[in-house]
């Protein structure tokens, strides 16, 4: 279980992660986009999803038992190779309804003070 | 194109397989084995290996992103209501409409509809893009 505690605290990735024209492509390819000047509106998942469970991995939110209930993007503007982005992850509501726990998890990549994108994640741990 | 609000846009399909499945993991870093190994899925209750849901928004959002450019896309959001099933060697088609919503201040709302055999699998599926 979520320690309910962390409601409303923000954990910040310690280190940048660097985009590399590469990761755009692969995104972009399984997609089916050839526009690779840019990343795909949903390319920043393959950041936050990783970034997120890094940050949170000492929350008490299990993991392994999350699936996927909702998702949302803003984008700021769209990501492009050579950024070099922070991830901050905030829980922001925490709630349990027939024993399963429904999570939002808003995060955001900044590029140094820039917002670049925010997501914000529904995430359901089976009972 | 100039978009009015109403418009219908053209309906696409998508087809979504075991091997895209595979490269979607690979591109996305979600290795969940749900998404590639039968026997797992089924040892938790699904019927069949079923695709991310970040798969079938993901293929929603290229939908939306040939509207305007994929530069265009400011805002996506959707629920995940019902899995897609991918069967072995089966190329699974989801088919993406859309409507044009309100426009103001150079930005568009576009409500998306997915579906799988006729069956919703995003719910509240809402885009919206740069037309300014």
């Amino acid at each position: 279980m979520l320690n309910p505690d962390l409601i409303g605290h923000t954990f910040k990735g310690e280190s940048a992660v660097l985009i590399s024209q590469d990761s755009i492509n692969r995104f972009a390819a399984v997609l089916g986009e050839t526009n690779t000047e840019v990343a795909p509106p949903t390319y920043s998942i393959s950041i936050t999803l990783n970034q997120s469970q890094k940050l949170l991995q000492d929350s008490g939110l299990d993991w392994a038992r999350v699936v996927h209930g909702e998702q949302k993007f803003e984008i700021k503007r769209p990501i492009v190779a050579g950024d070099s982005l922070i991830c901050s992850s905030t829980i922001e509501s925490h709630r349990v309804v027939a024993g399963n726990e429904i999570v939002s998890v808003r995060s955001d990549l900044n590029s140094g003070s820039e917002l670049v994108v925010s997501t914000w994640s529904t995430l359901v741990v089976r009972a | 194109m100039s978009l009015v609000t109403g418009t219908e846009l053209v309906p696409k399909s998508y087809f979504v397989n075991r091997a895209l499945l595979v490269e979607y993991a690979n591109a996305s870093g979600d290795q969940n084995p749900i998404h590639q190994n039968e026997e797992f899925a089924k040892s938790v209750g699904l019927s069949d290996v079923i695709a991310h849901g970040m798969l079938t928004m993901g293929l929603a959002a290229k939908y939306l992103s040939e509207i305007k450019g994929s530069q265009a896309v400011k805002e996506f959001s959707a629920k995940f209501i019902k899995p897609v099933v991918v069967p072995k060697e089966q190329n699974v088609e989801l088919v993406v409409s859309g409507v044009i919503g309100e426009i103001s201040e150079g930005l568009a709302k576009v409500d998306l509809t997915v579906t799988c055999d006729g069956v919703k699998v995003l719910g509240n599926s809402k885009g919206v893009i740069k037309v300014g």
